[in-house]
Order: C-alpha cells, then sequence, then structure tokens
C-alpha cells in the first residue's frame, strides 16, 4: 500500500494516535485484546479502569518500550519507538527522594538536553526552553527550588513542565494525581486543560478518579477485564454499554454534582486515592 | 619531624621526600575522582554497589599480591569485571541490592582464599584494607594518574545522559536513553574510582572519599555542577589535611582522612541547616515525599 505525502502529512495533523485491533501483554499474559481506538489532536483524554488493568501498558506501546502482541499502533503515523520528542511522558508514581537537594530547574533542563553526549556548562536555549516550560505551568517560582522541598502538587507541576520542555504533541500523563487532594488535583487538571487548549497538546491522563476530570474530557478509555472500552463520557458512562462490554451487572451512577460512580467491577473503588510510599 | 607555625617551611621540609611527593600526587588525584565519581554515587543511591566494588576490590588485590604484582590491577580487573556483573545481573539501579550482594559474598570468599594462599607479610593485606598512601611507587602514581584521566573522559562524555538517568530513570528510558548501558558505564566509573581510593584509604574507609564529601556537597548545592565542584574540594581539603597531619602523627593518613571527613559531614548535618541562608522551606510545603 502506498501512501502520498498530502495524505500522511493530513493523518498526522488530525490522528495522533491510532489503533487497531491491539492486543497488548507480555507473552505469558495477555492484559487487554482486540481494542481499537484513535486520538486526535488537542484532546483531552482519560484512561480509567481497576489497578492492573493494563493502563499503564498502553503509555508503554505508545513509547516504544513495549510491543503490541498483534495489531497495529501507530502515533504521529508511525511505529511507536522509543526516544520521541514529540511525547511528554510523566510516569506513574514519580517520587523524588527526601534527599534529592537539586532544584527543579535542573530537571526540566535535563530534560531537554539530557539525551545529549558531552559537556555542556551553560547552554542558554535549553536554559530558556525549562524556564518557559515552567512558566507554562505556573511554576517559574519553583525554578530555584530543591525538588525535595516541594510539595505534592508543586512536584507534579514541575514534572509536566518536564514533559512539556520538548515541545511535544503529546503527553502522557500515568496518574499525576494519585499523592494529590481533591483541590489540588483539580488545580492540576485545570491546569493541564490549559495546556491542552493552548498549545493543542493531546493529552492522555491515567486517573484513578474520574471525577475531578470529568468536565474537561473530550474522551474516555476505561480498560478492564482484558477489555478496553473508548468514547465520548456520557456514551461510555452508562450502564447499558459498561455491562454489554463485561458482560457483567455495572451501574454507573451519577449524584446531583455530576459525579460518577461506577459500581460492579471486581474493583470498585474508584474514589479511592492511592497513596504512593510517604 | 618538628611542626613548625610556617607553613611553608613545613611543605618544604615534607617534599623532601619523595614518597610524600608521591602520596600528595595520587592522592591529589584520587581525591578529584572520588568527588566528581562519589557525586554520582550519592545521587544514585548506589553507595552500597560502591562500599561492595571496593571488597569485590579486595579479592582482586589479594590475587594480585599472591602473583607478585601491584595490587592496583588486581583491583581494577576485579572491580570492573563485579561491576558489569552487578549490572548484568540487575538491570534496574533501583533494586540491585540483592545481586550485589550474592556477588559480593562470593567474591570477598575468593579474597579469603587468596590471603590464606598468600604466604608473605599480613601488612599486604592490612594495606588493601586500610591503604597504605605513604607507601606508594611511581609506577602506582603513573597508573593512578591514567585512570584518573580516563575517569574524567569518561564522565565529560556521558555527563548529561547519566545525570538525566540518576535523577529521573523512568523519563529517561523513555526519551530514549539505554539504561543498560548507561548502568554499566557507571558501574565502570566506580570500578576505576575505587580502584585508585583503595591505595588511599583502602577497602574498609572507601566510603570516606567515595561517599561522605559528595554527600556534604548534596547538602551544600542544589545544582549538580556545583555539588561535583563542592564534592572535589571536601575530599581533596581532607585527603591534604590527612596526609598533613600524617606526616608530623604516627597514626595512619586514612584515620585522619576518615575523621575530618565526618566531621565535616557532622557539621554540614547539624549546624548548616541552623546558618543557612534563605528562606528554602515555606511554611505550606512541608509535605513529605
Amino acid at each position: 500500500m502506498t501512501i502520498t505525502e498530502s495524505v500522511t502529512i493530513s493523518n498526522v495533523e488530525t490522528q495522533i494516535v491510532a489503533a487497531e485491533r491491539v492486543t497488548a501483554g507480555y507473552p505469558h499474559k495477555i492484559v487487554w485484546r482486540d481494542a481499537s481506538f484513535g486520538f486526535g489532536r488537542g484532546e483531552f483524554v482519560a484512561i480509567i479502569g481497576p489497578n492492573g488493568a493494563g493502563k499503564t501498558t498502553l503509555f508503554r506501546l505508545l513509547l516504544g518500550l513495549q510491543q503490541p502482541i498483534s495489531g497495529t499502533i501507530r502515533i504521529f503515523n508511525e511505529t511507536p519507538k522509543r526516544g520521541n520528542p514529540r511525547i511528554g511522558y510523566v510516569p506513574q508514581r514519580h517520587v523524588i527522594d527526601s534527599e534529592t537537594n537539586i532544584e527543579g530547574m535542573e530537571l526540566v533542563h535535563l530534560a531537554y538536553c539530557g539525551h545529549l553526549w558531552g559537556f555542556h556548562i551553560t547552554s542558554k536555549e535549553g536554559r530558556k526552553a525549562a524556564l518557559d516550560a515552567l512558566d507554562a505551568v505556573g511554576a517559574s517560582d519553583l525554578a530555584r527550588k530543591p525538588l525535595c522541598d516541594l510539595s505534592g502538587g508543586e512536584l507534579q507541576r514541575v514534572f509536566l513542565a518536564e514533559a512539556l520542555v520538548s515541545s511535544p504533541d503529546i503527553l502522557l500523563l500515568d496518574e499525576p494525581m494519585s499523592n494529590l487532594d481533591i483541590r489540588r488535583s483539580r488545580e492540576l487538571v485545570q491546569l493541564i486543560d490549559r495546556v491542552v487548549q493552548t498549545r493543542s497538546v493531546t493529552a492522555l491522563l491515567v486517573a484513578h478518579d474520574i471525577n475531578p476530570i470529568l468536565p474537561y474530557l473530550d474522551k474516555i478509555v476505561y480498560i478492564a477485564n482484558g477489555k478496553v472500552a473508548i468514547g465520548r463520557p456520557k456514551e461510555v458512562l452508562t450502564s447499558e454499554r459498561l455491562s454489554a462490554l463485561y458482560d457483567v451487572h455495572v451501574e454507573v451512577i451519577r449524584d446531583s454534582k455530576g459525579n460518577v460512580a461506577i459500581i460492579g467491577m471486581e474493583d470498585q473503588e474508584h474514589n479511592h486515592n492511592t497513596h504512593g510510599d510517604e | 619531624m618538628a611542626f613548625d607555625p610556617n607553613l611553608l617551611i613545613d611543605l618544604q621540609q615534607m617534599f623532601q621526600y619523595q614518597f610524600m611527593q608521591h602520596a600528595f600526587e595520587a592522592g591529589t588525584l584520587v581525591a578529584i575522582i572520588a568527588g566528581i565519581v562519589g557525586y554520582f554515587v550519592v545521587l544514585r543511591r548506589s553507595s552500597f554497589a560502591a562500599h561492595s566494588l571496593s571488597h569485590i576490590g579486595f579479592a582482586g588485590a589479594a590475587g594480585a599480591v599472591l602473583m607478585g604484582i601491584s595490587p592496583v590491577f588486581g583491583l581494577l580487573l576485579f572491580t570492573s569485571v563485579g561491576g558489569i556483573g552487578m549490572t548484568i545481573l540487575g538491570p534496574r539501579a533501583s533494586h540491585r541490592d540483592v545481586q550485589i550482594g550474592t556477588v559480593l559474598a562470593f567474591m570477598l570468599g575468593l579474597g579469603v582464599l587468596f590471603i590464606s594462599l598468600y604466604t608473605g607479610y599480613a601488612t599486604e593485606a592490612y594495606s588493601i584494607l586500610f591503604g597504605e598512601i605513604l607507601g606508594i611507587s611511581v609506577m602506582d602514581v603513573v597508573i593512578t594518574a591514567i585512570a584518573a584521566l580516563a575517569i574524567l573522559v569518561i564522565v565529560a562524555i556521558v555527563y548529561r545522559p547519566l545525570l538525566f538517568a540518576s535523577l529521573d530513570e523512568d523519563v529517561a528510558e523513555a526519551k530514549g536513553l539505554h539504561m543498560h548501558m548507561l548502568g554499566i558505564i557507571f558501574m565502570l566509573l566506580v570500578a576505576f574510582a575505587t580502584s585508585i581510593a583503595v591505595q588511599v584509604v583502602g577497602v574498609l574507609l572507601i566510603f570516606s572519599l567515595m561517599v561522605t564529601p559528595a554527600a556534604i556537597a548534596q547538602r551544600l548545592a542544589n545544582q549538580p555542577w556545583r555539588g561535583i565542584l563542592i564534592s572535589i574540594i571536601v575530599s581533596l581539603t581532607v585527603t591534604w589535611m590527612g596526609l598533613f597531619i600524617a606526616f608530623y602523627e604516627p597514626y595512619p593518613v586514612s584515620f585522619f582522612i576518615t575523621t575530618i571527613v565526618f566531621v565535616l559531614y557532622l557539621l554540614t548535618r547539624f549546624a548548616y541547616p541552623l546558618i543557612r541562608p534563605q528562606t528554602i522551606h515555606k511554611t505550606g510545603a512541608h509535605q513529605t515525599h
């Protein structure tokens, strides 16, 4: 099959990620199977589901750290490969040692030039990129502060700047809210939404609690029991849809404020906050 | 030899002796290297690896003595092989303790065998364990210089990737850095650095040059290049002071080095926070991680 260049470019513009009948996991253990989905430019997508359902696996596929068992997955119309500067990544349980007395600026700067060999004492360009990234997440005041002195929310903003410093087209954020209280979670989500809007970046965010992000979402990916459901939040988060997909009785309950609770899956702890090692 | 209040006269006296010249030459090289490599050791929380490599070096040094060659060759060979072996057994830096311990125990067993086979003086084993910088030969100084140069060149090349991988392994990996290769390069740096540092402080006291100065530096500086600079300054200062004092006092150099560096560590740990300049500790930001 030949694809003309113009088609390729227009595909890149609209479709950032395209997966066709992907089965993912490890040779001895399939995590989820037969999933097809696509994410467009500037979409804010939440990936939710019980622990161990394979949310991080999706990121590993996109980062080129893992290959699909079958099916095809494309990012920017290419097979995922490691070290793609167009991807910004904030890993899960991103803890900083309490003794890491290194300022935020240095971490963000390394995300810009840390893959380059050799020595560079002062790179104006790199420092400017780092400062711009910190500025974009409202963290200019954290540039000179040691990472070990930052609060959970401040740390997540620095990590977001670290992911943004290479001017990516897609952000992969793995449970950035897991150590934050409700208020800080909402602040972080608003910030991510602003980044998505202003830079027209696609953001995929793995979350344990859907509620703080729900108002901002374009799409939801629900991964559980080896299956992947995708669509607009209103389409996916219905009792009928989830019950049919998972073949068990699932109930989606909404309260007067629009908060959602999903009941009936093996792991019902959607409002439960996982705390990292404190 | 009597101590003179005029330091210039003291230095003149000291450098009349060739063994003191060699000790200062090798000590200076070792201090610079240990300061640099030690910074990465502390940043990566790999002090157990550094400690173990030096002990593995003990087997190599004992083997070299048994064969009648300079211990530094045995050190370089064993620590390099040991370092690569550890990295291959446990690819991720964070959970390598068990693999390191396994290799360490086996190598120490070899060391015991070599020492028992060696029928010469026990002083050889003693100097491997506690350092014998005052007995260093021209040949050892040359080898130290070559190893030091190799380490400097390697660090200059891998500086940014190694720093990034040490600080943020997951993101660095996603950015396409080869963690495995960097892990091996790091272990080789530690291997070379411990091999030459053993001459000064010995296998058992390696922490005093490889870890403590860098730990002090990490408390004082929050930019890597500054941290490395302070780490070098601290290890140089304690090495020189140790040599200087040991010239006048009949006790081992490594004792003075370990003691001075420990005092400096206590000062930065407990006295420095009291005089710490800026208001880094904001009231709202006391969530611990």
